[in-house]
This record gives C-alpha cells, sequence and structure tokens, in this order.
C-alpha cells in the first residue's frame, strides 16, 4: 500500500453534479417519470407539497446512505426487501419523531408520511445509484433527486392552489370581492383541485422543459 | 474472530447467508423502533393531552394564543382549568354517572356500544363574562378514516356558540377543510331544535351547493368533499342525538 490514494474533494464537479442533474435533465417526476402518484396526491395545497418534498428527500437522502454503506454485504437474492426494511424503518422513525417533537407538523403531514414509503423515486434511487456508488456521492445522490422532486411539487402545487382555492400557503392572493358570489366576476377553478389537473399541468411541464432542452426529447 | 472470518468467506448467495441476514436485520430494525417508540411515548401522550384540550377550547373559542404561546403546554393546562369549570359523564337518559371522568373517556370506545350502555362525556365551560357553555364530544367517519370535534351550545341547549373539527386524513384541499376555521365559523349561531314549544331535534345539516342563507339549520358542504362532509353531518346527528334526554332534564 505505498501507492497514495488521491482524495476526492467533498464538493468536486463530479458530485455536484448529482446534486444538480436530478432538479433538471435527470428529474425524477418530469424525465424518469417516477412518483406521479404522491405527485398527484399531495398537490392541491403548497404547505403539504413542501413538508412532502423536505421529507422525501430526508428519507432518500438517509436510505441512499444506508444502503451505501451496506451494500457490500446485501444478499442478491433479497436486496428489495432489505431496501424496503431501511426504507420503512426511517419512514417509521420520522414519523414517531414528528409526533413527539412537532405534533402540528405530524398532524399536517398524516397519510403522506405512509405514502413516502411507497414513492418509487426512493427505490429507484437505491437500485440504480446506492447500490453501486460509495456513501458520499449516494447520499448527494438522494438529496438531489429530493429537490428535484420537491421542485416539480411546488411548481405544480402553486398553480393548483392559486388557481382551485385563490390562495397559497392558506393566504388569499384574490381578493374576496373579485368572486362572482360576492358581485364580482371571477370563480375558482373547481377542476384545478382534482387530480386530472394536476397530471395536465405535470404534462405542462414536461412540454416545458422538453422545449428548452432537446436532447431530452426520445427518438 | 474466527466467526468474523467464517462470516465472511460465506456464499453470500446461498441460503444460509441469505436467511442469517434476513433474520440479522429484522431483529435490529425491530429493536431500534422498538426502543424509538418507547422512548418517544410519554412525549407523544403529552402531544396528545394538549391536543385534546386545545380542540376543547377552541370549540369556546379560548385556545387562540396558543400559536404564539412560549409555553404550550402550560398555556394550554392554564386556560383549560381556567375555563372548563366541570366535566361529567352522563348515560343516554341523561343521568349523571358518579365517579366516571370525561377527559379519559374514548370516544371510539363508547360510540361502538349500544346507546344504552354508553357513557356521554360533556364539559362545562364558564367564560370571563360569566356566561355557561355545554362542549359536547363527537366522533365519526370521514372517507379515509375517523373525524372528531367538539361543539359548543349556548346555555339554551339550543344555538351553537362554536365548533371545531379535526380528522386524521381527509384528502387535503378537499375533505380536509373541515378543520379550517372558514368552515367552522359557520356553525355559530346555527340550531339543534326546531319549534318552538315543543321542540324536535334536527341536528345541522351539511348542504351541498350551499345552504341557503338564514337557514338555521344548514352550512355550505365542501366542494369536492361530498363524503367528508356527509360524515360529519351524521357524527353531528348522532353524538348530539344521545344527549337529547340530557337536555330535557337540564332545560327543566
Amino acid at each position: 500500500m505505498s501507492e497514495v490514494k488521491e482524495r476526492e474533494p467533498l464538493f468536486s464537479q463530479k458530485n455536484l453534479k448529482l446534486l444538480t442533474q436530478p432538479i433538471d435533465s435527470k428529474n425524477p417526476i418530469t424525465v424518469l417519470v417516477l412518483g406521479i402518484c404522491s405527485a398527484l396526491a399531495v398537490t392541491v395545497k403548497l404547505k403539504p407539497a413542501i413538508v412532502m418534498a423536505l421529507s422525501v428527500t430526508i428519507v432518500t437522502a438517509f436510505s441512499n446512505l444506508i444502503i451505501s454503506l451496506i451494500r457490500k454485504t446485501i444478499p442478491n437474492r433479497i436486496r428489495i426487501i432489505v431496501q424496503l426494511v431501511v426504507i420503512a424503518a426511517l419512514v417509521i422513525l420520522v414519523d414517531q419523531l414528528l409526533k413527539a417533537y412537532v405534533y402540528d407538523v405530524s398532524k399536517q403531514l398524516s397519510v403522506f408520511v405512509g405514502l413516502i414509503i411507497t414513492n418509487c423515486i426512493i427505490m429507484g434511487r437505491l437500485e440504480a445509484f446506492a447500490l453501486g456508488n460509495k456513501p458520499w456521492p449516494s447520499f448527494l445522490d438522494g438529496i438531489g433527486n429530493g429537490l428535484g422532486y420537491g421542485l416539480i411539487l411546488v411548481i405544480v402545487a402553486f398553480f393548483r392552489e392559486l388557481f382551485g382555492s385563490g390562495t397559497l400557503l392558506g393566504y388569499r392572493i384574490f381578493p374576496l370581492e373579485w368572486y362572482i358570489k360576492n358581485g364580482g366576476f371571477y370563480e375558482n377553478n373547481g377542476m384545478m383541485i382534482l387530480p386530472p389537473m394536476a397530471l395536465i399541468s405535470l404534462g405542462i411541464i414536461i412540454w416545458i422543459q422538453r422545449t428548452r432542452n432537446r436532447q431530452l426529447i426520445e427518438k | 474472530m474466527n466467526l468474523l472470518k467464517k462470516l465472511k468467506s460465506m456464499d453470500r448467495n446461498g441460503n444460509a447467508y441469505t436467511f442469517m441476514y434476513a433474520s440479522v436485520m429484522v431483529i435490529i430494525v425491530a429493536m431500534l423502533l422498538a426502543l424509538a417508540s418507547t422512548a418517544l411515548k410519554p412525549a407523544q401522550n403529552k402531544n396528545i393531552d394538549t391536543e385534546k384540550k386545545i380542540e376543547i377550547l377552541r370549540s369556546i373559542g379560548m385556545a387562540d394564543g396558543v400559536e404564539k404561546a412560549s409555553n404550550r403546554h402550560k398555556y394550554v393546562a392554564d386556560n383549560f382549568n381556567r375555563y372548563i369549570t366541570n366535566q361529567l359523564v352522563v348515560n343516554y337518559k341523561g343521568d349523571t354517572i358518579s365517579g366516571a371522568q370525561a377527559f379519559i373517556i374514548d370516544m371510539k370506545v363508547e360510540l361502538a356500544k349500544p346507546i344504552e350502555q354508553r357513557n356521554l362525556p360533556i364539559y362545562v365551560a364558564t367564560l370571563d363574562d360569566g356566561s355557561i357553555k355545554y362542549i359536547i364530544p363527537l366522533r365519526g367517519r370521514g372517507l379515509w378514516g375517523p373525524i372528531w370535534g367538539y361543539l359548543a351550545l349556548n346555555n339554551d341547549l339550543n344555538t351553537i356558540y362554536g365548533a371545531t373539527f379535526a380528522h386524521q386524513g381527509e384528502t387535503p384541499g378537499l375533505g380536509a377543510e373541515i378543520s379550517t376555521i372558514e368552515f367552522q365559523k359557520q356553525f355559530k349561531g346555527k340550531t339543534i331544535f326546531e319549534g318552538d314549544s315543543i321542540l324536535t331535534f334536527t341536528s345541522v345539516k351539511v348542504v351541498k351547493g350551499g345552504a341557503i342563507p338564514n337557514d338555521p339549520h344548514g352550512v355550505d358542504a365542501i366542494s369536492g368533499g361530498t363524503i367528508t362532509s356527509k360524515g360529519l353531518e351524521s357524527m353531528l346527528f348522532d353524538c348530539l342525538s344521545a344527549y337529547q334526554q340530557y337536555f330535557e332534564k337540564l332545560k327543566n
């Protein structure tokens, strides 16, 4: 062992790419089409979308880290089960901690915490990245993908809450006097709060992204 | 060390290794979660108690300062002791059951019993101006899980003074709107009985498409949250109707 291995800096070009790529060109929702179900379910209002994005980021990052740490010991035939156990344990732990220390947030999240377990992004990143990479890059990859997922969630939720309820984060944006029932000219778009509109919004986002970045278009 | 070496040399795709790995992993994870659950239980229970007190106080509009309070638990306990002057348990005939504690009664258990056997908790609040309010706990089913709440009645046991509703997992933006102040303040001033001399129990209806203005027994339902709205309506009917005989006795 005379040869000194050169240490890679923590935020090398390659590692930074792991953080930034999932936000645009390798976005888990719009490019890889993972995690669509929760993107439809939790984007009616902005606040749950933000909390969901944060929770998913934390769980993806730490499950990536843990799986990457034990990747060499995992028997190949039960690797999916091992990944599931790690994800489920993390999610339950997060849920318990929230209930004990930030009860308000935990009430807001309610069923979504359970939904995190079924989020295909987490499993997808474990299979595609953490099983074959070192802990630190895996951790960054988890954060990057969580943020990429969160960004789309927040964009969709922004438009759905604004046009569906006329509010943002619960604060009124369109004044009540504008509404037809108060003698104005405006009416909330009821379609916006139903799941189909989330799918349409997602479609529009994908469309815009692909006009900007032509490399994403499949032949 | 021998054991470790043996482990390392094991075939990692063999059955023995796979079984061992799975068992050890499950035991470690189970222990970790059990530990976390036990360690966090007291803090969680305290939160649940405080939350219940907040909901009770909210129905009489006395929990507004809770978001700003530096010590949430203390603020709630102080207000609770100050305003809730009596807690009692009655049966469906309206007789007080002595020795029962209202606060620890689980409405889920009570509602599963036939009405004759139910213990019905009731909280009596005295506000700063000396007026008496009767707070009745509610519990029912929403779309995805339980919904619950507290309804405060004025001294006439007919007019609603305030209401608060909560839910476990209703759809955000749709059914979950029952826990917003906008929805809850519709209930203030509605009456649960109809008629002047002979009172008939009507409860409060949640009307799809909007209640007629000034309807004394109707509030607007939530668009997109029909099943939660209907669940709330039957929760009000079921829970309030059990107290009818008690109300009769109180009035006379």
